[in-house]
């Protein structure tokens, strides 16, 4: 391990050394502890864990209203993610390459839900919709999850579109092709990756997404917003059981993403 | 290594001597320099980074106030030499002495070494002053004393009026001069300069060699200066070290370095030269249709003859090959003129088909007739060279 | 450049999506906050100040919003603490094996945010994993009931949600900073300490400012943690605008509250971006 690769260990980087596992250890440790317990028969607290099982999935597998809510949540995020998608990459694209009136005000827009709690989104939805008399339901979830996440793609693409080697487009267009082939041919290409791991990013986004869809829910319920709905019941280990299902589902997604990314740095010109 | 000839050689027999020679010469430098106290002496340094081997065993003295050159290709390994010297690197093996003392077991916070970067690295958030102060700031010099002296260096550099631009504003020279000022303001005993002028155009840094030059007379510090650029190393320098695949090639003062290479990769390297393979028999050398005479034992050999030691001469001397005077005549024809301002480099064939290179003064273009030409040239300044064989 | 077609067909419609969804509701949410609620629950379209004056005149509001504000604020200090050596060791220590590192940073970061909370949950009740082990180990007697339902595990779990927020624009400042002069202050004589206060974090100020404004931002207007942790001496500003579009049904009191944070969250982002321009220099 090339921990002190900066020469001979000094205090100082032994400290910091220490820390950074330490918070390592921080952020990770809750996590482990849910895991471990998802196997515990005796429930959610209580040291050191005995009884070990794998009762509490077998649970999960079994309980119907949990899979409904998986079920609206995978479309939820497919919607959102298309919506995002296909709003956000023009939106990449012409804060990249267009020149508009207001163009500083809709750059701040845009990233505005990214930084702005939940809440003031969702709420604001909220009125609108009732305003608009349209009823709460997945879809209104849908309409402000891709809202929420429209910045998300336009982010990640626009990052793609920064790296981009214009000089390619330009000979594009110097050997003839004309702005739409360019943009099939050369721009859309480049941008697969960046598009690929927004589309990743937004989808994981969608399927843990609770804020916003707090106050835009009707009947039909998210995953997370299931799991809330339970946790005022009362808790279980089968709730441990669903967190680590989830857990390992985001890891896979995030690594994945993370690969994605690097793959798009490494394979430019 | 030193008085050892290169394993498989199979010219070692003649030129043993030579080579023994040209060998120590290469460890202590030429006697001129070493009337000085030796300031920094390199003993066997060696680096490597995994498998890669980027320096075999340097050893190099370097004398007081002396300006030297490290000079060499990309990849030849001088850039790694002078950060081990910095401190940014730590050698494999070997070691390095300053002054009587260990160099290479200090971090480079305490050496009495100061670096001019490639790229400045001049500190963007403080301003000109800021920067050239930050050392003495660092050591908690009195305040008074540290104005005093960076406005000495600023004025030295000639840049006092920029004291409280910040480097974004400045052009690329006058940054470089900021952090030659940054650098000297804390009288280091040795200066290092990692390729400084390389990121200036053409003329300006025509200029600052020049000033660099004149600067280091003045202030009298020993500067260990990095380049690829031979020209620069020839007009700056008190003595230049070829660096090739990470060992040292020749060390000695550039007319020597130029008028007796030690081997064809410096003779090729630094100025323009035409390498002559020539079997030795009874004090001659024969190459081809040229034959001269040398101090040589039989067998094998390799010589340098420099482009402007060969002339035309006049018409109706001597047949091709024939020796005359000390002065070998042949006859070419002329192939190539190509034009560098000041003169003109022809390439000319022999009659065996061998191309050889000259330099003359510049004159108009031939209309590429095919006349035969005769030149000349003189057998003392067919220089023999070792040949340089591949490194991994 | 490029044709009017394409021209148009990339800024309408996201231009045309951000109005409607985004720019109308916040108007909508202003307007709101000018109304009032009858007595049969029905929203009446009547302008008046009441709202505001409500929010002035109540301590309740004020002690909240305040009460928030520490809480954000005690987040975003320990956030920072905890990730900016972090992010330090992961940019200037890690070598090859940044990648692998970087990825352990941004894992707990995407996985979900009632996931961690739950967690916690479970772990400072009073039969909680925690107090059991501390029990168990007989470092304590009774359970120590501070730990959950109170403002202490509200910060404890929004620290720990955020340090990955603050840690990554921090590190993107760190890995902006040229190593060469990391090099050049070392060869000026400056130790790695001294190099760090002089050089390096002043190069990252950005960051941090970046970082910091995320986190008390979302700290601020988080309603989650509070409802599972905070118990009612942890209950935040957030909390009071759910329970007013909820339960207690005062839309347009609500909306009056959110709004008012729209304009804190809003005044913050612009003050901490003209700091950051003063501290950026590239």
């Amino acid at each position: 391990m090339e921990l002190f690769m900066n020469g001979p260990p000094t205090r100082g980087s032994v400290w910091l050394t220490a820390h950074a596992l330490g918070v390592f250890a921080f952020l990770y440790l809750p996590i482990a502890i849910l895991i471990i317990y998802s196997f515990n028969g005796q429930g959610v607290g209580g040291f050191p864990p005995r009884d070990l099982t794998l009762n509490w999935y077998r649970v999960l597998f079994q309980d119907g209203p949990i899979w409904d809510s998986v079920f609206n949540s995978l479309i939820v995020a497919g919607a959102a993610m298309f919506i995002a998608l296909a709003f956000g990459i023009p939106a990449a694209l012409a804060l990249d390459r267009a020149q508009f009136p207001c163009k500083a005000l809709f750059r701040r827009l845009m990233l505005l839900p990214l930084i702005l709690p939940g809440i003031i989104t969702g709420l604001s939805l909220l009125m609108l919709f009732r305003e608009a008399s349209l009823k709460l339901s997945l879809v209104t979830i849908v309409l402000g999850h891709g809202t929420a996440l429209i910045s998300v793609a336009t982010t990640e693409v626009f990052a793609g579109l920064q790296k981009l080697n214009r000089a390619q487009e330009e000979a594009s267009l110097d050997l003839g092709a004309n702005y739409w082939q360019t943009f099939w041919r050369i721009t859309v290409p480049n941008l697969k990756l960046s598009i690929i791991g927004a589309a990743l990013l937004i989808f994981t986004l969608s399927m843990d997404e609770i804020a916003v869809s707090f106050f835009l829910i009707g009947r039909d319920n998210t995953l997370p917003l299931e799991i809330w709905g339970r946790l005022r019941r009362g808790i279980t280990p089968e709730i441990n059981a669903i967190s680590t299902v989830i857990f390992v589902f985001s890891l896979m997604a995030i690594v994945l993403w993370y690969r994605l990314r690097t793959q798009a740095d490494v394979s430019r010109v | 290594m030193a008085g050892e000839a290169p394993r498989g050689y199979r010219w070692a027999p003649a030129l043993q001597s030579t080579a023994m020679a040209t060998s120590s010469e290469l460890i202590v430098g030429s006697r001129e320099t070493t009337s000085n106290a030796a300031l920094l002496s390199l003993r066997a340094v060696a680096k490597h980074f995994a498998k890669n081997i980027v320096l075999r065993d340097i050893s190099l003295e370097i004398a007081e106030g002396e300006f030297l050159t490290i000079l060499g290709e990309s990849g030849s390994g001088k850039t790694t030499l002078l950060r081990i010297l910095a401190g940014f690197e730590q050698a494999t093996s070997g070691e390095v002495w300053m002054a009587g003392e260990r160099l290479d077991s200090q971090p480079p916070y305490r050496r009495p070494v100061n670096t001019v970067f490639q790229h400045y690295a001049l500190f963007p958030h403080m301003t000109v002053e800021e920067n050239v102060g930050y050392g003495l700031r660092v050591a908690q010099r009195p305040a008074d004393e540290i104005q005093r002296r960076v406005g000495d260096a600023l004025a030295k550099v000639k840049m006092s009026a920029y004291a409280k631009a910040k480097p974004s504003k400045i052009s690329g020279g006058q940054q470089q001069r900021i952090a030659l000022a940054r650098a000297l303001v804390n009288r280091p005993r040795l200066l290092l300069l990692d390729e400084p002028l390389s990121a200036l155009d053409a003329n300006l840094r025509r200029q600052m060699q020049v000033e660099l030059k004149a600067l280091q007379r003045e202030v009298g510090i020993t500067f260990i200066f990095v380049t690829h650029d031979q020209e620069e190393a020839m007009v700056m320098s008190d003595r230049i070290a070829l660096l090739r695949s990470g060992e040292l090639e020749q060390v000695a003062s550039p007319r020597e370095i130029y008028s007796r290479p030690a081997t064809a990769y410096t003779a090729q390297f630094i100025g323009h030269t035409n390498l002559l393979d020539a079997e030795v028999h009874a004090g001659v050398a024969r190459s081809g249709v040229l034959a001269w005479t040398t101090s040589l034992r039989d067998g094998p050999a390799l010589f340098s003859l420099r482009p402007e030691c060969i002339r035309l001469s006049a018409m109706g001397g001597p047949a091709d090959g024939s020796l005359d005077d000390g002065s070998i005549h042949f006859r070419a024809k002329l192939r190539d003129q190509v034009f560098h301002g000041a003169n003109e480099l022809w390439r000319v064939e022999c009659a065996e088909g061998r191309i050889l290179t000259l330099r003359t003064s510049s004159r108009p273009a031939s209309n590429g007739g095919d006349g035969t030409l005769e030149f000349e040239f003189f057998a003392r300044d067919a220089v023999p060279v070792r040949p340089s064989e591949e490194r991994v | 450049m490029f044709s009017r077609v394409y021209r148009i067909a990339i800024t309408v419609p996201p231009l045309a999506w951000v109005a409607v969804f985004l720019l109308v509701p916040y108007l909508l949410m202003f307007c709101y906050s000018f109304w009032s609620v009858s007595e049969s629950q029905a929203i009446l379209h009547s302008w008046t100040f009441d709202n505001y004056r409500e929010l002035l005149v109540k301590p309740v509001y004020w002690q909240t919003l305040l009460r928030s504000m520490w809480i954000a604020g005690r987040v975003t200090l320990f956030s920072l603490l905890l990730g900016y050596p972090l992010a330090y060791f992961l940019s200037f220590h890690t070598g090859a094996k940044r990648d692998l590192f970087y990825q352990f940073v941004i894992i707990p970061l995407w996985v979900s945010y009632l996931v961690r909370a739950y967690a916690w949950k479970t772990i400072l009740g009073t039969d909680g994993v925690l107090n059991t082990l501390l029990q168990y180990a007989h470092l304590t007697q009774h359970p120590l009931d501070f730990l959950l339902y109170s403002p202490f595990a509200v910060v404890l779990t929004l620290t720990h949600i955020y340090t990955p927020f603050t840690l990554l624009p921090i590190y993107a400042s760190l890995e902006h900073v040229p190593r060469n002069l990391v090099e050049a202050s070392h060869d000026l004589g400056a130790s790695p300490t001294q190099t760090f206060w002089r050089v390096v974090f002043p190069l990252s100020i950005p960051g941090v400012l970046a970082g910091a404004t995320f986190a008390f931002v979302l700290s601020l207007g988080d309603f989650l943690a509070p409802l599972l942790l905070g118990g009612p001496s942890g209950i935040m500003i957030s909390n009071i605008v759910v329970s007013l579009f909820g339960a207690a049904y005062n839309w347009p009191l609500g909306a009056a509250i959110s709004f008012c944070m729209l304009l804190i969250v809003v005044g913050l982002l612009f003050f901490s971006e003209r700091v950051e321009k003063k501290w950026s220099f590239s």
